[in-house]
């Protein structure tokens, strides 16, 4: 057993949270007033090598391991969630897809883009496709070799910046998410109508939209992975955006708990710091000790991946329970704040409508539990349903 | 024992009802998105007789007493907890400790307008340096002549900029401070060197306005003092318990109104081939939702007739708050989970009452407040006397 990082890793970690205070911190509330997703800062993060984090250098990517990504979601998302958490649908669910299933030509035509600052994103949510991705409506019909792709993607992250789609649709209806296939869509193709922009309670600087498909040409090379083959893909993916964020609630709650701490130690009421009462000290503590659990939990989950084990039980685990820490955090903090913490004047009530995202998104807690619970009763031979 | 409402009461919620839903329910987005409650709604409520509905006939109120003012909380929230807050913050709190504590003459002189809604009231207590340490509030009155002179300022002021007339607490005795040194004025919207900050930007309660007041040398004539000099204090924390019980009310409103588009959502949405009603994990929340939200009816409705009886109330009402609050906060947080992404999105009503209802756990003393008043009921019962 070793609980350091590594020197590189320790390094990382450095810079990263350099990066945080020094460009992230300073932006982050005006994009969550003003809606806006914060381009500049995206670029300056490209350049620095975060869009290409666990990119083989070989295609212009930073070669990080998933415990180094770990640490770069968790610091930005120390300071911005929604900043962290487009950064993590970018790379974990669809850069990494292309690396994981793209044959050589796919990735040196695409990952070297998307390294470069490119943002792409991973079209699978339907209107009726939620928690059930096997019942997608989303078409791609094959004619002479080539496909035409039919249907509408919701919730789509990213979905007005990207430069590159990756989209699900089923290429044999019949079969479920057994009949799902995965393409690379490039934004200015014309049949790709990029549609509204998702008002949403927190994370309001990620750009999040309803994507249409207009019954368009996608040739055959533009398939990613095997026909039908797009499940397997969907399930890595989610493994690794689980992961990031899982990595990216840790730091959220972190963040989180130094807003709170640092009231506590200000705020005078009763004749001295409100962090003088036992009930303030005990929020500050059971955060505390929930985000040291959920440190090691994610740090383990990474150590598997980064040794090729099978993590995805403990990717749920780990998002599962970063989900549920960061929104107790962000709550308890708030709580410290009072009547502070119900004004937009005071960053914790930003991370409160932020992090309550986390229980939905990259499959919502009922869908983690069902994915833990499913892996353990496979053990005994026992198929459970959803 | 006798669990039935009074039928004055039944046809009080019936009305109330019928108004939320053909008035209020089409409003209640744009109130979130204006930052306003519509004037014809307040013109409405008013001529309702809503703005009076505790207080006794003969000062133009409804005389439903505080179980027919909980049912008023109770249906407004469960509509448009912007709306609710406002009536709240007028009856509950404003008007609630002129009506306790103020002389006949201040009564006649104010309560029927504010019965009427012609004029609306607001509570000032909170303070810069005093929010969950009341006791530390500066605002200072000194007297001179039949005159005291406000000076100082309150904030976080629920109706802030919209009340006529504000109850505020100050200090006129600084060696006693706020324990036997603390009296309350009816202080009026017009009157010289009283004026109304800019209206706070919130997380939730858009419609509701809240700000900071400012009172640079405000004359108020001795009439105007509310109750008796030096026991504004009581007074006021009185009147907070009065208010608690009716947010515990509110509260049940928001609880309900999450289920019940819980139960419409769970029947509309299908996944793996079936209405999610069918799965256990989305049964079970809406089971807990129920429960808890039937418990607090009964502490709520139990708590309303301590009151309208004359029996102590203090540690129960601490109890609605608490536990209310907190069960609101639950159940929407549930409600917006079965809603998945929808509940996350502006374009539908869950995400407006996740954020509103956040509010219930601070606002009239947080929740660790509460604690402490239920803590100090208790142990005064044993014969130990707390200090927070």
């Amino acid at each position: 057993m070793d609980f350091s990082l590594t020197e590189e890793q320790q390094m990382f970690r450095d810079m990263f949270r350099d990066f945080a205070e020094k460009e992230i911190a300073p932006v982050a509330e005006h994009a969550d007033k003003t809606e806006q997703p914060p381009v500049e800062l995206l670029k300056k993060a490209a350049a620095q090598g975060f869009l290409g984090a666990t990119i083989p250098e070989q295609y212009g990517g930073a070669g990080m391991d998933y415990l180094t990504y770990t640490l770069l979601a968790e610091e930005i998302a120390r300071h911005c969630l929604s900043t962290a958490i487009t950064i993590t649908i970018h790379t974990m669910l669809a850069s990494m897809s292309i690396l994981d299933a793209g044959s050589e030509g796919q990735k040196q035509k695409y990952l070297p883009r998307l390294a470069g600052g490119e943002l792409a994103s991973f079209a699978l949510t339907e209107p009726d496709a939620g928690s059930d991705p096997g019942s997608l409506q989303t078409r791609a019909r094959r004619e002479d070799g080539t496909f035409y792709l039919d249907g509408v993607k919701t919730w789509v992250s990213n979905g007005g910046l990207a430069g590159v789609h990756v989209v699900f649709a089923s290429t044999e209806p019949g079969k479920r998410h057994h009949g799902i296939s995965a393409f690379l869509v490039e934004k200015d193709s014309p049949f790709v109508m990029v549609g509204h922009r998702e008002p949403t309670l927190g994370l309001r600087a990620m750009d999040i939209r309803t994507v249409y498909f207009e019954d368009g040409h996608v040739p055959a090379e533009n398939l990613l992975g095997p026909l039908n083959g797009g499940w397997p893909i969907v399930l890595r993916a989610f493994n690794r955006v689980r992961l990031g964020l899982a990595a990216a609630a840790l730091g959220a709650a972190e963040g989180a708990l130094a807003l709170g701490a640092n009231f506590a130690a200000e705020r005078k009421q009763f004749g001295g710091p409100i962090a003088q009462k036992q009930a303030i000290q005990n929020y500050v503590a059971d955060c505390a000790v929930e985000i040291e659990a959920l440190r090691h939990l994610v740090h383990y989950t990474a150590w598997l991946a980064d040794g090729g084990q099978d993590y995805g039980r403990y990717a749920s685990m780990a998002k599962y329970l970063g989900a549920r820490i960061a929104k107790d955090t962000a709550n308890k903090m708030l709580q410290v704040h009072g009547g502070y913490g119900f004004s937009d004047e005071y960053t914790i009530s930003r991370v409160y409508r932020d992090v309550r995202a986390l229980r939905l998104l990259g499959g919502t807690d009922e869908i983690q539990r069902y994915a833990v619970a499913r892996g353990i009763f496979d053990e005994k031979g026992l198929k459970i349903q959803p | 024992m006798d669990f039935t409402f009074s039928p004055e009461h039944v046809a009080l919620r019936r009305m109330i009802r019928e108004f939320c839903e053909e008035e209020l329910r089409p409003r209640a987005k744009e109130v979130d998105r204006a930052g306003r409650v519509d004037p014809e709604v307040m013109r409405m409520m008013g001529s309702l007789g809503f703005f009076g509905v505790p207080f006794a006939q003969v000062y133009g109120g409804m005389g439903a007493g505080e179980t027919g003012y909980c049912i008023l909380m109770e249906e407004l929230n469960r509509v448009c907890p912007s709306t609710a807050t406002i009536v709240g913050a007028h009856i509950g709190i404003g008007a609630m400790s002129l009506y306790l504590d103020g002389s006949p003459e201040l009564k006649r002189k104010y309560l029927p307008d504010l019965c009427a809604g012609k004029k609306i009231a607001a509570f000032a207590l909170t303070e810069p340096n005093a929010g969950s340490d009341a006791a530390g509030i500066q605002l200072r009155a000194t007297l001179e002549g039949d005159s005291y002179f406000l000076d100082g300022q309150k904030m976080w002021i629920t109706n802030g900029p919209i009340a006529d007339v504000v109850m505020t607490l100050a200090i006129t005795d600084p060696a006693l401070g706020a324990r036997g040194g603390a009296t309350v004025f009816a202080v009026e919207r017009e009157w010289k060197g009283y004026s109304i900050g800019k209206p706070e930007k919130k997380m939730g309660l858009h419609g509701s306005p809240t700000s900071l007041l400012n009172f640079d040398e405000v004359r108020v004539p001795k009439e105007n003092v509310v109750g008796q000099v030096g026991l504004g204090f009581v007074t006021f924390m009185k009147t907070l318990d009065v208010g608690r019980t009716s947010l515990g009310a509110a509260t049940v409103g928001g609880g309900q109104a999450a289920l019940e588009a819980s139960l419409r959502w769970v029947k509309a949405r299908s996944q793996f081939g079936r209405p999610i009603a069918h799965m256990q994990s989305i049964q079970f929340m809406l089971a807990d939702m129920a429960a808890e939200i039937e418990a607090l009816r009964s502490l709520v409705y139990r708590t309303a007739w301590l009151v309208d009886n004359g029996k102590p109330f203090t540690k129960e009402a601490g109890m609605c708050k608490l536990l209310g609050s907190e069960i609101a906060s639950r159940c929407i947080d549930r409600a917006l989970q079965i809603h998945g992404a929808l509940g996350f999105s502006r374009d539908f009503p869950l995400e407006r009452g996740w954020r509103d209802a956040r509010i219930g756990e601070i606002f009239e003393g947080t929740n660790e407040i509460q604690r402490i008043v239920i803590a100090s009921e208790l142990l005064q019962e044993v014969g130990v006397r707390i200090r927070p």
